[in-house]
């Protein structure tokens, strides 16, 4: 093996297969470049990719010699993960494209199907170690991309006019209107007037569809006023271009959507490789092995009948409530209860929907339709069926306001005109609709709200748009899933008490809980060390589920196990839990007992002692036992509310009860069993310890790491509000400069061109500056 | 002085060209991914051509030619 190490089996057979193919400078790209390899799997797992229904709707293109297809791949994490996929024709002649996008973790694929097969394909990914995230949503919803460039394109346009309009423009506000070359001022004004109308009609579109769409629905939004003002501007400037009496606003017309269209798209950036709206069908499988008289065969899982035969093996989840029929059946419900153990179960137990086998294959009879199971009656409730009701922004309000303060002011203007001088009154009470654009309100909010999304990006939390930030900003209640959200999610803390174990009784233990698959006994087993080569014979081996094992191990006798299994009651009853207690007894004499206890994720303590302190009233719902109860009530100083073996459901209607005492709840959760209760929260956050993996439906995605900075995060959200009140007060006495000059009817075109650029600018700057600010004082702003 | 049209007609004409110039970019997509490019630029060139000869025997993965 030219003296190489390899972690696992799997990591050395990829070493293999890129040898063969002189692929290995892939090492030496980065510094640990593997990613741990799956090696060798069960291959019927991806057997329903064989199945043309499935396969036909994954591909974008398909052909006889050609398929085009995108791949989500989660893993990719380094420039030598780009290498290698970029470099799959190398290592199979049918692929001929790959071509990846880091930033999406999506690779797209051109292959031929005589010479590899879909499912060939997915292997070999798999096999390297990135295997694709294929799921019935990523089969629903195709990606639009094109929403996105067209946006591109208005901003483009509107640059390009607005430039050229104002460089148009200069003569005129240098000469002061007088212009000597004849024909000169007049080929000005109409290539103005030219490149005005794209603006008009292409790029400013969308203002005039939503404030139409909200004035149809009797709402004035935030649209309606720009609206206005936009079509004032160009009507008024039309009308002087045509009419020659004028040159009209349409460099600051034009300006107006230029800027305000780099605000919405600046505040709109999203995150291409995270997903916000998954739900229960990204979890499940595409396809299922049926069987029928002994065949096998791969349908798609939405046709799965109620008494199909279904053979699910290791790993994989189970796609609707059925019977065990056949096999060792050892499942993990973490998806649906929270809890992290994997369940024995028998021959003829009923098995829920969303379990995963761990261990050997098993047959399962179909009771129930996939879509029509315990797990996704949640999702058919009508809670998840309407859209979150989106957030009314707080700076609509003050749209309001400033729209009717604004007729107040036109409606005087045209009063006072009406007295004084009737020939003024159009000019007048047009230009204090033209100044008087709520641009740079819109302004303050969007690129306030901009900067601190991504400063928020930068602390890994990640938010599905600028509406979570001032959802955050209201939140009083904090709910708090236990697994996963504030422990970590793998490692257990184990420690041992008791009379000390000698090496050979170590090494005794160690054995016998090897040969447990129980959760606990993995824990025992990892965490002991002795000494790898020595003899080994286990004898009259007996596990009794759910209580404990004995064997006996080179003539030691040991039985570890449940305080109640190995009759430990009378001695010292110690009821202090804190933890789950494994009891040791070697030669029928009670040694000691291991306590397997969750780890908590760093500054989780300081982090629950600051949110205390600062009056958040917090709940944990736990989908676990009680055994950490004591653990949880040191860390959350007795102050709050516990609660237990909490199903789906029932956390979901705990967040319920208290919103419905007026009370804003942010949830903290991580699997699917708290989708529901980020939903139906004000701000779901979901936690995950690796961004890329799937993350139920949720507002925002927190990095495990990062769960302890949860209280400066609400504290930096706060804050948006006041920096953007702030820069409003500013951008209103701008409002108020331009309003005096049309309010005497003496706003000229100058005046405003030099205006409605200054003021948007220094507001644009005064927003990321303020905010920047902020975000250092809090303490987000740290390099690590 | 009528130089000034022309001149005019020219820095439209230069100005729409980069205009297209940037919509047909964008559609073409090369802003679509601004980061995977900088990378996939340094690995050519350091490949050794690779020698056809696949023999193996853990095939789950390849398909005979």
């Amino acid at each position: 093996m030219e003296e190489k190490h390899f972690c696992c089996e799997g990591c050395k057979q990829v070493f293999l297969l890129l040898n063969e193919n002189d692929l290995c400078v892939y090492y030496k790209f980065d510094e640990n470049p593997g990613i741990k390899a799956k090696g060798k799997f069960v291959s019927e797992r991806f057997g329903y990719l064989d199945n043309d229904e499935i396969a036909n709707k994954l591909v974008q293109f398909s052909s006889l010699t050609q398929i085009n297809v995108t791949f989500s791949l989660p893993q990719m994490h380094c420039s030598s993960c780009i290498f290698l996929l970029e470099n799959l024709h190398r290592i199979n002649e049918g692929i001929t494209k790959s071509q990846t996008n880091f930033q999406r973790k999506e690779v797209f694929l051109i292959f031929n199907p005589q010479k590899i097969s879909l499912r060939k394909v997915v292997e070999l990914l798999a096999f390297i170690g990135y295997e694709p995230s294929i799921s019935l949503q990523d089969v629903k919803a195709k990606k639009q991309t094109s929403f996105d460039k067209k946006r591109i394109y208005k901003i483009g346009i509107a640059g390009f006019c607005f430039s050229n309009i104002m460089m148009l423009s200069f003569p005129e506000y240098f000469s002061a209107g007088n212009l000597d070359q004849i024909g000169l001022k007049e080929t000005f004004t109409w290539l103005i007037f030219a490149l005005s109308l794209p603006v008009f009609f292409y790029s400013a579109s969308g203002f005039f569809i939503t404030a139409y769409k909200g004035l149809r629905q009797k709402d004035l939004n935030i649209d309606t006023p720009i609206a206005l003002a936009i079509l004032v501007t160009y009507v008024r400037s039309y009308y002087e271009i045509i009419t020659g009496t004028g040159v009209g606003y349409l460099d600051s017309g034009t300006g107006i959507v230029f800027f305000m269209l780099i605000g919405r798209w600046f505040q709109d950036k999203t995150y291409d490789s995270f997903s916000f709206d998954r739900d229960y069908l990204s979890y499940f499988p595409l396809g299922v092995t049926i069987t029928t008289n002994g065949e096998e065969k791969n349908i798609p899982v939405t046709k799965l009948q109620k008494g199909n035969r279904v053979i699910i093996r290791n790993e994989e989840m189970i796609p609707a409530d059925a019977l065990l029929i056949n096999g060792n059946a050892n499942v993990n419900y973490s998806f649906v209860s929270g809890e992290n153990t994997a369940v024995q179960k028998k021959i003829g137990d009923l098995l829920y929907a969303g379990g995963k086998q761990i261990g050997g294959a098993i047959e399962l009879e179909i009771i129930g339709k996939a879509s029509q199971n315990y797990i996704t009656q949640l999702w058919n409730n009508n809670k998840f069926e309407e859209k979150k009701n989106a957030e009314k922004s707080f700076v609509h309000p003050w749209s309001r306001y400033f729209t009717l303060s604004l007729f107040t002011v036109a409606i005087a203007t045209l009063i006072f005109w009406w007295i004084n001088d009737v020939s003024k009154i159009l000019p007048a009470v047009s230009s204090v609709l033209i100044v008087a654009c709520p641009c740079s309100l819109l302004l303050a909010a969007t690129f306030t709200y901009g900067n601190m999304l991504r400063i928020f990006g930068k602390n890994k939390l990640f938010l599905k748009n600028a509406s979570v930030i001032e959802a955050m900003a209201k939140v009083d209640n904090i709910v708090l899933d236990k697994t996963g959200t504030i422990t970590q999610n793998k490692e257990s803390s184990i420690i041992y008490t008791g009379t000390p174990l000698t090496a050979n009784e170590i090494f005794a233990v160690k054995n016998i809980a090897q040969q447990s698959s129980h959760p606990l006994s993995k824990i025992i087993a990892n965490s002991l060390i002795s000494k790898p080569h020595q003899a080994l014979q286990i004898d009259n081996f007996v596990e009794h589920t759910g209580k404990g094992l004995q064997a006996t191990v080179n003539n030691i006798n040991v039985k570890i196990g449940s305080a109640s299994y190995i009759n430990y009651y009378n001695k010292n009853l110690d009821t202090s839990k804190k933890g789950t207690e494994v009891y040791v007894m070697i030669n029928h004499v009670v040694m000691g007992k291991f306590i397997v206890s969750n780890q908590y994720r760093k500054g989780i303590r300081e982090m629950i002692n600051d949110l205390q302190q600062n009056k958040f009233i917090l709940y944990l719902l736990s989908g676990d036992n009680e055994a950490e109860k004591e653990n949880l009530n040191l860390i959350f100083n007795n102050k709050t509310q516990l609660a237990f073996k909490q199903t789906p459901q029932q956390k979901l209607d705990f967040v319920k009860s208290i919103q419905q005492n007026n009370k804003n709840v942010l949830m903290l959760g991580d699997g699917l069993n708290d989708a529901g209760a980020l939903l139906q929260s004000n701000v779901g956050i979901a936690v995950s310890d690796n961004t890329a993996q799937f993350t139920p439906a949720c507002d925002a995605i927190l990095d495990g790491e990062n769960v302890h900075l949860l209280q400066k995060f609400i504290a930096f959200a706060k804050s948006g509000k006041k920096i953007v009140s702030i820069i409003f007060v500013i951008s209103i006495l701008y409002n108020i400069v331009g309003l005096s000059f049309a309010v005497q009817g003496k706003l000229s075109p100058m005046i405003a061109a030099i205006l409605m650029p200054l003021s948007s600018i220094s507001i644009v700057i005064l927003a990321t500056i303020i905010s920047s600010l902020s975000a250092g004082s809090i303490g987000l702003l740290q390099k690590k | 002085m009528g130089a000034f049209f022309i001149l005019i007609a020219i820095s439209i004409l230069v100005a729409g060209s980069f205009l297209i110039a940037f919509l047909w970019s964008v559609k073409n997509g090369q802003y679509d991914d601004d980061y995977t490019p900088s990378v996939r630029i340094l690995f050519d060139d350091t490949i050794p051509t690779p020698k056809k000869s696949i023999n193996t025997n853990q095939n789950t993965i390849k398909t005979k030619n």
